[in-house]
């Protein structure tokens, strides 16, 4: 569904990404590991068009996307759950929910506000605060919040950035049963992620992103296993 | 004192009418802030060239004899062309004198100077198209002059009423539009946080240059008000009714709809009591006194939220 292909992106004359070679397949949960500064938000930030790649291409369903406009690359059907969960903080629950669903203004009214109630089915603290303003929500309620509004846009591929970062302890257990809920219901995964462990436990697949190189890529359960991997890479001692 | 107080009733529904067209002009600063973070200084002219559009189409219709028109119709018939014109204006100052800067990555200063080089280019093509000396708008096909109504102790004019009216129902279409619609929430989204928004799959040039339009259509119609009341406009009469705008703006809480409104009506107000209880020339020492309070007491201004609250995750 999704493949880049050697791409190179830089910030002013930062070359941040180096070569990044990765594929999501229809229906799999792909998880991209590495520290901090490795390039895994700019690697998001490249798929999605907010930064543009200097080589290298990007490729949805087999088409050329880099270089289209952020709108019309997420209108093909990819949402973000960005990191810091960045939601609108002066607009109600409800409203981030329809922001969500922007791309989506010629779906029939009642669609929409059944999409809502699944979102708040999936998240009730969301329906109990469905008129209160973003900013005022918890952390984790934001991070719930960051997820429902991506659902709204019906994506087919989903991007993760860092959905654990913050959240106390059991709720990114909780977090991560709702990832693998969202994919058995038919959406394409690739979630970034520093707690290697949770990550791989739900993906299939695995990339280790290191200094703006893809410098490891395995079956899930391979990297779990591999000794000197979690060592090198997945911060484990 | 007593004569004073006699007075204090005309004095507020002067204020009131000035306030609402403070507000109006205001609106166009404050959502244009909103969105880019810069102060378009060129705004005082958009409502001056809106004047002088209103005043074209009154000469116009004059010209036609359209005498037999009612009243009703003539002020529409000078809002929409003022409001297309200025608003297509504002449009056209984002692309050629804006976005070319902030899009490569100008600081905030670029677009300010270019703003203030678009005011002093557009004052002066009025100057040089309109010619310098000032036209009277001609009134005669507007209310008759004698319909006016007593409202305790206060005599108001039609002409009041309807531009109070006029800018109030604009308001509030505003109201309306920015927090209700699609369109209303794409732009508050832009505002907030202009990358989400684009990953929400908001056209942000579209959004931007939209609210271009609206505040300086909003603007224009501000002018054309301005022209009925005093009848006499002149190209530089874009500077001071853009400084107290502005100041309206910045005293309500820049970026905040409805906190250029009330700054607006704030303004107006006190402006017409300092003409009632003091020598008349302190008008504006009052106006800006009160402006300086406010700031020291709230500085993000009476319904402003400061830079930090905006920037919380």
């Amino acid at each position: 569904m999704l493949k880049l292909t050697d791409v190179v992106t830089h910030y002013g004359p930062m070359r941040v990404l180096k070569s990044v070679t990765l594929e999501v397949r229809t229906g799999e949960i792909v998880c991209l590991l590495g520290g901090n500064a490795s390039g895994k938000s700019t690697t998001m930030k490249t798929i999605l068009g907010v930064v543009r790649p200097t080589a290298g291409r990007v490729e949805l369903d087999g088409e050329r996307i880099d270089g289209l406009p952020t709108e019309s690359i997420v209108r093909r059907g990819i949402s973000l759950v960005p990191e810091a969960r960045r939601i609108f903080a002066r607009m109600t629950v409800w409203e981030n929910l329809a922001m969500g669903a922007f791309t989506r203004q010629k779906a029939p009214a009642g669609d929409l506000a059944d999409d809502v109630e699944r979102v708040y089915t999936l998240f009730p603290r969301l329906g109990e605060r469905r008129t209160q303003l973003g900013g005022t929500l918890s952390g984790g309620e934001q991070q719930m919040l960051a997820i429902g509004r991506a659902l709204m846009a019906r994506p087919r591929l989903l991007l993760m950035d860092e959905p654990s970062m913050g959240l106390a302890p059991v709720l990114v257990d909780h977090v991560f049963d709702i990832i693998q809920a969202i994919n058995r219901a038919g959406t394409t995964i690739l979630v970034v992620e520093q707690n290697a462990p949770v990550a791989l436990s739900v993906a299939s697949r695995g990339y280790v992103l290191q200094n703006g190189r893809i410098v490891v890529h395995d079956t899930a359960r391979t990297l779990l296993a591999t000794d000197h991997i979690r060592r090198a890479y997945l911060g484990e001692d | 004192m007593a004569d004073v107080l006699a007075i204090l009733p005309q004095q507020l529904v002067f204020g009131l009418a000035l306030g609402t067209v403070y507000g109006l002009v205001a609106l166009g600063y404050t959502m244009v802030y909103g969105i880019l973070f810069m102060i378009n200084f060129a705004h005082g002219e958009i409502f001056m060239i809106g004047a002088y559009v209103g005043w074209w189409v009154l000469a116009l219709l004059l010209q036609a004899q359209a005498g037999a028109l009612h009243p009703a119709w003539v002020l529409p018939l000078m809002l929409l062309p003022a409001m297309l014109f200025t608003g297509a204006l504002g449009v056209g100052l984002e692309r050629f004198a804006y976005r070319p800067l902030y899009l490569r990555g100008a600081t905030r200063l670029g677009p300010l100077i270019s703003a203030i080089g678009a005011s002093i280019f557009l004052q002066n093509a009025v100057m040089l198209t309109q010619g310098a000396r000032m036209k009277v708008y001609m009134t005669s096909l507007l209310f008759p002059r004698d319909w006016r109504i007593q409202i305790a102790g206060a005599s108001v004019s039609a002409l009041v009423i309807v531009m109070v009216a006029v800018a109030g129902l604009m308001m509030w279409g505003l109201h309306l539009l920015v927090q209700r619609t699609t369109l209303g929430r794409s732009i508050r989204a832009v505002a907030e946080d202009r990358e989400m928004a684009a990953i929400m799959g908001v056209n942000v040039r579209r959004v931007i240059a939209l609210t271009f339009f609206m505040g300086s259509a909003l603007g224009g119609a501000g002018g054309v008000l301005v022209g009925l009341y005093y009848t006499q406009i002149d190209f530089f009469m874009g500077y001071s009714a853009g400084l107290k705008a502005f100041t309206a703006a910045v005293l309500g809480g820049i970026g905040n709809i409805r906190g250029a409104m009330l700054g607006g009506l704030i303004l107006g107000l006190v402006e017409s009591l300092a003409v009632t209880f003091m020598n008349p020339a302190y008008k504006d020492v009052v106006a800006f006194v009160l402006l300086i309070l406010v700031l020291v007491i709230r500085p993000t201004g009476l319904l402003g939220e400061s830079v930090a609250a905006r920037a919380k995750v």
